[in-house]
């Protein structure tokens, strides 16, 4: 059967579903930061392979500028886990819950 | 046709690698999880060759490999994180999780199964560094600038971030 484009769907939709599983489970703030990566991931590859399907490049543009904004976010989060862990000597979801009602 | 199995090797080294980094059934340190999280973005970029886009494939690796993931590792270093590996996952949260997880999946199947199946991927186009750079400074001049502000934005928020004395 040849590869197509149905294919490349369902590897970038199971490959979120594993992401959005561990940011839900799992409880180690920088684990559950390398979730998000891995799903901002599968919506890349879910562009790449809508462009390569449509003929045209403005999928991978989109990618270009996900890539860019993810290493943004993950600069940003990383440095307030680190400011977080300095007040709270933790970096576990079930000992921040100060907002909690 | 060596391209579908190359397909298929680099699919299922990345979903692998994928459960890896979340569900370790070896080990809960956070390391381990990073290096796994490495060789998906490897393989990952092995798919994005196969769909002809050259110069993300590169930028997959440098950026995520290379950038963000020496980020992760020096966090963890920092934060002594031991401890972690002690602590039990809940029931009812990994229960709730799975069933949230298996709704969004049906989503997804049967929005794929309502669409006409087997399509092939026969496009012409190639993302090389000469092509994606042309759109980039034509068609996205204002995005590509306005990104470059917010990587600005992001750097002067981590340094005011990781001051001292947070106000």
């Amino acid at each position: 059967m040849n590869v197509g484009l149905e294919h490349y769907l369902i590897v970038s939709a199971l490959l979120f579903a594993l992401g959005l599983l561990g940011v839900i489970t799992r409880r180690n703030l920088i684990v559950i930061y390398m979730s998000l990566e891995l799903m901002l991931n599968s919506a890349n590859l879910a562009l790449v392979s809508f462009s390569r399907f449509n003929d045209n490049l403005n999928g991978q543009v989109m990618v270009f500028f996900i890539i860019t904004v993810a290493a943004a976010e993950v600069a940003v989060g990383l440095a307030l886990i680190v400011a977080l862990y300095r007040k709270r000597q933790t970096a576990h979801v079930e000992d921040l819950t100060s907002m909690k009602y | 046709m060596a391209t579908d199995i190359l397909f298929y090797v680099f699919a299922i080294a990345t979903l692998l690698f994928g459960a890896l980094v979340v569900a370790n059934p070896f080990s809960r340190n956070p390391v381990t999880s990073a290096m796994f999280l490495v060789l998906t973005i490897v393989s990952m970029a092995g798919l994005f060759v196969l769909l002809h886009a050259f110069f993300l494939a590169a930028v997959q690796v440098v950026v995520y490999a290379g950038a963000v993931m020496v980020l992760f590792l020096f966090v963890i270093m920092l934060l002594d994180l031991k401890e972690e590996e002690r602590r039990k996952i809940k029931k009812t949260g990994f229960i709730t999780g799975l069933v949230a997880v298996a709704a969004i999946v049906g989503v997804f199947i049967r929005s794929l199964l309502a669409t006409r199946p087997g399509q092939d991927l026969t496009g012409t186009a190639v993302g090389d560094t000469a092509s994606l750079g042309r759109l980039l400074f034509t068609n996205y001049l204002l995005p590509f600038e306005i990104v470059s502000i917010l990587l600005l934005v992001a750097m002067v928020g981590v340094i005011l971030l990781s001051k001292k004395d947070l106000k």
